[in-house]
């Protein structure tokens, strides 16, 4: 401890050394002076050694908790809080039945604004579970997710702009458009794995906005598309408010729709397969798994999600250009799969609240957005390189009858 | 033995090329019902080089690899890719273990009855009646091959956290959830310590006898080749210099110069 103090001095010494020409220094050239701000000084010092021990006393933890692990060798005999959570139902249960009533009665207590924003949120919400199957349980890395959100946004203001086709009819739709072009991705690259495979994805996604950018009589450029309805419900008329609260339940749903049909595949011969892949890929193949069929799969499937939700956002904007889709979603959706943990599908939702809402509710901090992006990815790989809730393994029961038989 | 010997495997001249590097050269091998085959020789020699031809995971220059399933037509498996010669019924485990690593000892063995199990994407969402009966005798049957090897202890370990001997004997019962008529094993006693290695010495006939699946391996432990298999092919630098019973191949001159490096005659 005291060595750790000892340390923690130094280094405010020497941060104060280093910005002392920035921070205390200052040159007014109106006056000709120079003038002195110790006080900075001493900010300089307090911050970087409280910094300091902070720093360290984590890193001292995070060995300890690593060397505890290796040592009983059962990496599961103490669960994070998360996972305690998750498996208690005595606590389980009262916190789902909570977060059903909070999730209901939201939009009916805040405003417009609040309730447009949480929407957004559970869009991402839905983006990162999709691109949790292609990433997380797959193990395909994808750069250029966006480009399927926008396939399904698109498709929505085509077909609505040029036959006037519904918001119903076109959800599905822009569903398996999405899944068409992840299918039409998947041809070219399934023989590429790691950093290539990163960067054709990424290309991918680029070409996506490229072309709808330039393609005037089709996407109408960048000026894009205006006037796409809302969703309707039976042709009834909505205020703005009505709307938004509508949009809002149907969200939900969708993300219920999601949790449920992606844990349904986790747990199934296919989504087994797709974690073969992610392990190894020349083994699953030797085990007799098509790996074109499952890699596709994996690809459609994610890309599917993408291309719902791209629909509902169309119709939640009423307004889409090609600045919607760039590098920069793609990023946010895979730094939400990878802050919330591969495979893990609590972790995913609780990352995409956190980074979608944080930023809204911060706009003073606005410019620091990716400063603080970044921060935050370099401490989770540091301390929690398996996200904030790991993925847990689900354990398989034999059925009672074969069992007593094999007993007898 | 009573029982007639039906040939399974049979390879005529296979040839592998890497660019001007001839890593196999015309090696014929053959496999029936019932045998333990072993194919032996130095580091480098080309061995797993074959497996991988036999096995798609190379497309072999030259040769024939055909295969004569039980109760089905002859197929020649050239070029094949891998999982589909593992549907036709050629299970292999590696040599440098290739496990799922992140995920559990059952699920493992699961991935094995993948191709043996016929569910989609669809069915896998609606999970109706047969979904669920397909699924729950996947993990019986993988349980019952856990069992056989001795790891239904650790069934919902991750298979990262086996001791090594273990993870051998997963790689095998993986392999075995496929159906397979031949199993392939690469050097299964790599790494083993002589208990371990009698313990698999008596599991790989186990499976012979009572599964009714015929084995092809290879292998550097001697006293296991010698002690187990009914047919010995030797290879040395791609070429097949020896072929026999192990009594032949012990008193090969061949084999024992390639073995022991030339004779100090010069």
């Amino acid at each position: 401890m005291l060595d750790n103090m000892k340390r923690s001095i130094l280094v405010a010494l020497w941060f104060v050394f280093l910005t002392f020409p920035l921070m205390v220094v200052k040159v007014n050239t109106l006056k000709n002076i120079v003038e002195w701000r110790w006080m900075n000084m001493l900010w300089v010092a307090l911050g970087a050694f409280v910094l300091s021990i902070v720093w360290r006393w984590a890193m001292v933890r995070r060995d300890l908790k690593s060397s505890e692990s290796d040592s009983t060798d059962d990496d599961q005999a103490r669960p994070g809080i998360g996972q305690r959570i998750l498996e208690d139902p005595k606590i389980f249960k009262p916190v789902l039945l909570v977060l059903a009533v909070v999730t209901l009665v939201f939009p009916l207590v805040v405003d417009i604004y609040q309730a447009n924003i949480m929407v957004l949120a559970l869009i991402f919400v839905v983006l990162g579970l999709g691109l949790n199957i292609t990433v997380g349980l797959a193990g395909l890395l994808d750069l250029g997710y966006v480009a399927f959100f926008a396939v399904g946004a698109y498709t929505y203001g085509i077909l609505n702009s040029f036959w006037g086709i519904g918001f119903w009819t076109s959800l599905p739709i822009g569903g398996l458009m999405g899944a068409l072009f992840g299918i039409a991705l998947g041809f070219p690259i399934l023989r590429l794995r790691g950093d290539y495979l990163a960067i054709v994805t990424l290309g991918f996604g680029s070409i996506a906005k490229i072309v709808i950018e330039n393609w005037e009589e089709v996407f109408n450029g960048a000026k894009g598309i205006a006037g796409i309805p809302r969703p309707g419900l039976f042709g009834l008329d909505m205020t703005i408010e009505s709307a938004t609260t509508y949009t809002y339940y149907l969200m939900i749903l969708m993300v219920l729709f999601t949790i449920f049909i992606t844990n349904r595949l986790k747990d199934s011969r296919i989504g087994r397969a797709w974690m073969a892949l992610r392990e190894d890929e020349i083994a699953c193949v030797a085990m007799g798994v098509d790996m074109a069929r499952t890699k596709l799969g994996a690809y459609a499937f994610g890309a599917f999600w993408a291309g719902l939700v791209g629909v509902i956002f169309a119709a939640r904007n009423t307004y889409i250009n090609p600045n919607s889709f760039t590098f920069m979603e793609s990023a946010l959706v895979l730094s939400i799969v990878v802050l919330g943990g591969m495979g893990s599908i609590v972790g995913v939702i609780i990352a995409a609240l956190v980074l979608i809402l944080m930023p809204e509710y911060l706009r003073a901090f606005a410019e620091y957005r990716m400063l603080m992006f970044g921060a935050v990815m370099v401490l989770m790989m540091i301390f929690r390189p398996e996200g904030l809730i790991a993925n847990v393994r689900r354990k398989y029961t034999r059925s009672a009858v074969k069992t007593e038989g094999v007993n007898a | 033995m009573p029982e007639t010997k039906k040939k399974l495997l049979e390879v005529k001249g296979l040839t592998m090329d890497f660019g001007g590097l001839r890593a196999v050269d015309a090696v014929s091998l053959e496999v029936s019902t019932g045998e333990i085959v072993a194919l032996i020789g130095p580091n480098g020699a080309g061995k797993t080089t074959f497996f991988n031809c036999v096995t798609g995971i190379y497309n072999p220059t030259k040769g024939e690899v055909l295969v004569h399933p039980p109760e089905k037509k002859t197929q020649r498996i050239n070029g094949f890719k891998p999982n589909r010669v593992t549907t036709i019924g050629m299970a292999r485990t590696f040599q440098n273990i290739r496990l799922f690593h992140n995920m559990t000892v059952l699920e493992n063995v699961m991935i094995g009855r993948h191709c043996r199990t016929t569910t989609s994407i669809v069915g896998a969402i609606m999970r109706g009646a047969s979904t669920k009966r397909q699924e729950q005798e996947t993990i019986e049957k993988s349980y019952e091959l856990l069992k056989k090897v001795g790891l239904v202890n650790f069934a919902d370990e991750f298979a990262k956290n086996l001791p090594y001997g273990a993870q051998r004997r997963l790689e095998i019962a993986r392999a075995m959830a496929t159906d397979p008529f031949l199993l392939l094993l690469d050097e299964p006693a790599a790494g083993m310590n002589p208990q371990e290695t009698k313990a698999l010495d008596e599991l790989i006939v186990r499976i012979r006898d009572t599964e009714k699946i015929a084995i092809l391996l290879i292998e550097h432990d001697m006293k296991l080749v010698m002690n187990i298999s009914e047919r010995i092919y030797v290879m040395e630098y791609g070429k097949e210099i020896a072929q026999g019973t192990p009594m032949d191949i012990r008193s090969n001159p061949r084999v024992i110069e390639a073995y022991l490096g030339e004779e100090a005659d010069a």
